[in-house]
């Protein structure tokens, strides 16, 4: 037992809730009653200081935290349920943040971070935004604060005692000192790269969103109501481009790891990360409106504030414990619900009542704006961003609702929509199909003077190629046999044209010598990533449909959705221009590439080793020879998929998986994806025979044989061709002075020959018998005696249920568009940012500031660029 | 009027059509007794019921019928909802798998005849959240 780390780490966190409190306190007192940049100095003095300590003890915090992870200190409850002794240390780091405290830590590790940038870059400012950086950090650390305060629990701590935690366990009773050996492991579906770097990213663009809105506070505070847009328009690009990339980490890690077939499930957990970044991107387009045309200022303001109450709202859904049965993965409610929303009541309050009392203050545009006017399209396109959030906000929050009618002692039933796809899909289609062509419109107009001639000038290209291209792609759809819906034609048109306009946009600024636009870049991506949801979601088609022809005799008859197919091991099954075999369950064994066959290795005691039955031989390498002791992974079986090409004879082989995951209630499939490059197949198993269980042997039947008979065994015949002394069997462990036989019997399977070996021990005159199995055949023979005087062997057969697994296979087109689309708007948000904080821009801004608001009005001729 | 008063006027009829679609595709929390009434008057919205299922001395639930080599594609059980009614449940996808441990089940459909066509089953599993079993702990240990 080590009490002084958890100690340790516990006090820093008192240390860490107390340096945030003095912060937030001094920041307030450098900064109030005086001008912008005017601070009172020894009380910033005292600010810096304690933000410093601040950042000093989350350091401790973490470090301690991680200690105690990676030493296998199951004493505290945080490693015991989380961490387990055969964890790998980069999961290791998973398990840090895969419970709520973690994850609060990873979030407050961000803000002492962004903290530090704040201090360094931006010294004018620093006072006040700093003074709302320590506000939040003051909330945050208290959810991991774990203590009492006059009989009210303040916050969860991570350093609490296993002892401590399950208080009723009677062992505890008996020794208090009990330390268990091992802990009950990382969710293995964590234990993936992707949740190696998913949480931080998301966690770092959900950190970032309190810089703009700090700088909003800050400038409604300081009445400084303009200049706070140009040193927050960078932190909400880098928001935008992290928080963007996070989310569809999440997607592609879904995609690889859960079986619910596709990408995205509008699972409440991840409408709680969309809806922020949609009204940020949106918040976004304010900002840049602002500060390159001097128009949409209240817009601004309104949407900075709104992401980031959303962000804290989103915390609230996800960690109180509100969501209860209506998301399959929303963190354990630790009983901080009240926390959660003071936390969300008290920011919410302070900047909607900030942003009433200034709002009449906050300059807006004299001029109209007509529809020659890139920044009237760029309003309407923040704007749709706002409404298709707030579909997903209003339907994802019914939960809520029934909890607060609860409150009031109104009992309601409602409940989400039974069919979320379709709910979710009628709105957010049109949202896409806006989105698309709103982009392409407003950077086509962004960069040239705009009236009738110009406007048909450069549009007809774009749209006349987008009108052929979807006359194409709705021919090539038909041609292939599929239908299309007219909202689909409009989604192809409107991506199509976003597409090429924001292409042809690149393409005339890169001709005129300006500069690669980073807003056309990531526009571009956008409306790829539109393109390949609508053809992946849109014609993902089940292949594994049932082709037998058999219909199975039902109290229904009409066609009903089958999508799934049984595959005998070894047996063909056609499949819809494939013909699949199941041959056979493997292990994922560390440093042998691929998977390895479980018939070659022989199970132990120690469920991650086992012994090897034959050479393991990979890639003309042996790995390992027969009887040497292999380190196997065993919550994971692979299920050996062959697919043939039924036209181009081509074969490829899939392993999906299936996982002993006691804490997501059992076994959990997680799909094999083959990828093409405009196609990705994806097959997952819906159900096999548990391999956790025994398997039900039929009762032994017994033959008497002579060497050279024949016999039949499970609709197989064999032959028992000689009796020879036992090698040195896998785990038999022969010691000199036993006698060992071993039989050998050739069992012809459908496709090949199996050698059985049952073996027959006599140590100090005891017998044993090691029975073998065959399992490709469900087949397992032990040597029960042997009539030397004779010749005679007696043989005791038992069969068993054959091996089987229930897959489903899909087949999803363009997938790559999407992804292809993300690392553009990725690369885009990077080039602007470059653009914004280059040594070019520096120089273009402090030129644009210098001039008089005159000339300003006709700033629009020029190119500028846009986020 | 000016332009400005459109547009917000717009945005305002947008979010109440997204309202009233919620409103409408919002599903209901009911009972089978509730569900067979909405059957017999024509209603096939779907509606989600939380049940048990009927387990026998030794805790096995009973009235499973699945049988994958005749048809991997159909799963009937029973459930009795809160209500204490039964009901039997078909499902036309493989049993999910550790079925039989759970300790609540969630479904989502509507009555067809004298089953209930289910489309979704939501599991509870006793062990899904809060680790809390520790197993093996012994004094001796």
């Amino acid at each position: 037992m080590n009490l002084l780390i958890g100690n340790i780490g516990h006090l820093s966190v008192i240390i860490a809730f107390a340096a945030a409190l003095v912060a937030a306190y001094s920041y307030f007192q450098a900064t109030q009653g005086r001008a912008l940049g005017d601070n009172d100095a020894s009380w910033l003095r005292i600010a810096r200081g304690a933000f410093f300590v601040h950042g000093a003890a989350v350091l401790s915090v973490i470090f301690c935290l991680f200690n105690i992870i990676h030493a296998h200190r199951y004493e505290y409850y945080y490693a015991w349920s989380h961490s387990s002794n055969h964890l790998p240390v980069e999961y290791m780091i998973s398990c840090f943040w895969e419970g709520q405290e973690g994850s609060f830590l990873l979030w407050i590790f961000w803000h002492v971070v962004l903290g530090f940038c704040i201090m360094r870059f931006n010294r004018q400012w620093e006072a006040p935004v700093m003074a709302i950086f320590s506000g939040v950090q003051l909330f945050l650390v208290s959810m991991i604060l774990g203590v009492v305060l006059g009989g009210v629990k303040v916050g969860s701590s991570p350093f609490i005692l296993l002892r401590d935690f399950l208080t009723d366990l009677p062992v505890f009773k008996l020794n208090p000192n009990f330390v268990p050996k091992d802990g009950t492991g990382l969710n293995a579906l964590l234990q993936n790269y992707w949740m190696v770097i998913h949480p931080p990213t998301l966690f770092l663009g959900f950190a970032l969103t309190l810089v703009p809105f700090a700088f909003a506070i800050a400038a409604l505070w300081k009445k400084e109501l303009t200049a706070w847009v140009k040193p927050a328009l960078p932190w909400t690009l880098i928001g935008g481009g992290v928080l963007g990339v996070g989310v569809m980490m999440g997607a592609y890690w879904a995609y690889e790891t859960l079986n619910f077939g596709g990408y995205w499930n509008w699972d409440p957990v991840e409408n709680a990360v969309y809806i922020p970044w949609l009204v940020l991107v949106a918040s976004l387009h304010g900002l840049v409106l602002w500060q390159k045309r001097r128009t949409g200022l209240r817009t601004a303001f309104a949407l900075v504030v709104a992401t980031f109450v959303l962000i804290l709202y989103a915390t609230f859904l996800t960690r109180s414990g509100v969501l209860g049965n209506a998301s399959v993965h929303s963190f354990t409610d630790l009983g901080l619900s009240g926390q959660l929303l003071i936390y969300l009541g008290a920011f919410t309050v302070l900047a909607i009542a900030l942003l009433v009392w200034r709002w009449k203050e906050i300059p807006i545009s004299e001029k109209e704006l007509t529809a020659y006017n890139p920044e009237l399209w760029v309003f309407v396109g923040a704007t749709v961003l706002c409404l298709g959030a707030f579909q997903v906000l209003f339907t994802t929050s019914i939960p809520v609702y029934n909890s607060f009618m609860g409150l009031l002692g109104i009992k309601t039933n409602l409940a989400l929509p039974a069919d979320q796809i379709a709910h979710y899909s009628k709105l957010q289609l049109w949202m896409g199909v806006f989105v698309a062509l709103l982009s392409g419109l407003a950077q086509i107009m962004w960069w040239q003077r705009n009236n009738k001639d110009t406007l048909v000038n450069s549009l007809t290209a774009p749209t006349l190629l987008t009108l052929l291209g979807t006359a194409l792609v709705v021919l090539l759809v038909r041609y292939n046999g599929l239908t299309i819906s007219p909202a689909y034609v409009v989604l192809t048109l409107a991506g199509l044209f976003g597409v090429l306009a924001n292409f042809s946009t690149i393409f005339n600024l890169l001709r005129r010598g300006i500069r690669l636009s980073g807003g056309a870049v990531a526009h571009l991506g956008i409306a790829l990533m539109l393109l390949g949801i609508l053809a992946s979601a849109g014609y993902s088609n089940i292949i594994s449909r049932n082709v037998s022809g058999l219909l199975y005799s039902r109290d229904f008859d009409e066609d009903l959705n089958r999508d799934n197919v049984l595959l005998w091991r070894n047996e063909t099954t056609p499949m819809q221009g494939y013909e699949l075999t199941y041959t056979g369950q493997y292990f994922d064994v560390p440093g042998v590439p691929g998977y390895v066959d479980k018939q070659y290795l022989f199970r132990t005691d120690d469920d991650y080793k086992a012994l090897a039955r034959a050479p393991i031989i990979s890639g003309g390498k042996t790995y390992y020879k027969t009887g040497d002791t292999v380190d196997i992974l065993p919550e994971n079986t692979y299920y050996r998929i062959n697919y043939k090409d039924r036209k181009s004879g081509e074969q490829f082989t899939l392993y999906p998986r299936a996982q002993v995951n006691e804490e997501m209630g059992g076994l959990l499939a997680s799909p094999a994806i083959k990828k093409f490059w405009g196609h990705d197949i994806y097959t997952h198993i819906s159900s096999v025979l548990d391999p956790r269980k025994e398997k039900p042997w039929s009762e032994a039947k017994e033959h008497v044989l002579s060497v050279g008979d024949t016999i039949y065994l499970n609709d197989y015949f064999a032959v028992f061709r000689a009796i020879e002394p036992a090698h040195e069997t896998a785990g038999l462990n022969l010691q000199k002075g036993d006698l060992a036989l071993q039989a050998d019997m050739i069992v012809y399977g459908e496709k090949r020959q199996y050698h059985c070996h049952p073996v027959f021990v006599v140590r100090n005159r005891m017998v044993g018998r090691v029975p073998d199995e065959v399992e490709d055949l469900g087949v397992r023979v032990s040597l029960n005696s042997i009539d030397p005087v004779a010749g005679k062997f007696t043989f005791a057969v038992s069969t068993t249920q054959k091996d089987y697994v229930i897959l489903k296979a899909m087949d999803k087109p363009f997938i790559n568009l999407l992804w292809s689309g993300t690392l553009l708007m990725a690369l885009g948000f990077g080039l602007s940012l470059r653009q914004r904080g280059g040594k070019g821009a520096v120089v273009a801004e402090a030129a644009l500031e210098a001039e008089t608001p005159a000339e300003a009005s006709s700033r629009t001729a020029r190119p500028q660029p846009v986020g | 009027m000016k332009k400005s008063h459109l547009f917000v006027l717009a945005i305002i009829a947008v979010a109440a059509a997204i309202i009233l679609s919620t409103t409408a595709d919002a599903s209901v929390y009911v009972g089978f007794g509730e569900a067979r009434q909405r059957a017999a008057e024509g209603n096939t919205t779907k509606v989600h019921v939380v049940g048990k299922l009927p387990r026998d001395a030794q805790k096995q639930p009973v009235g499973l019928e699945y049988d994958p080599m005749t048809d991997p594609n159909y799963f009937a059980f029973t459930l009795v909802d809160t209500n204490r009614v039964a009901q039997r449940v078909v499902y036309n996808n493989p049993k999910p798998q550790d079925f039989d441990a759970s300790e609540q089940v969630v479904i989502t459909g509507c009555m067809k005849g004298q089953v209930f066509m289910a489309d979704n089953i939501l599991l509870k599993c006793p062990s899904k959240y809060v680790k809390k079993d520790l197993k093996g702990a012994t004094a001796a240990n």
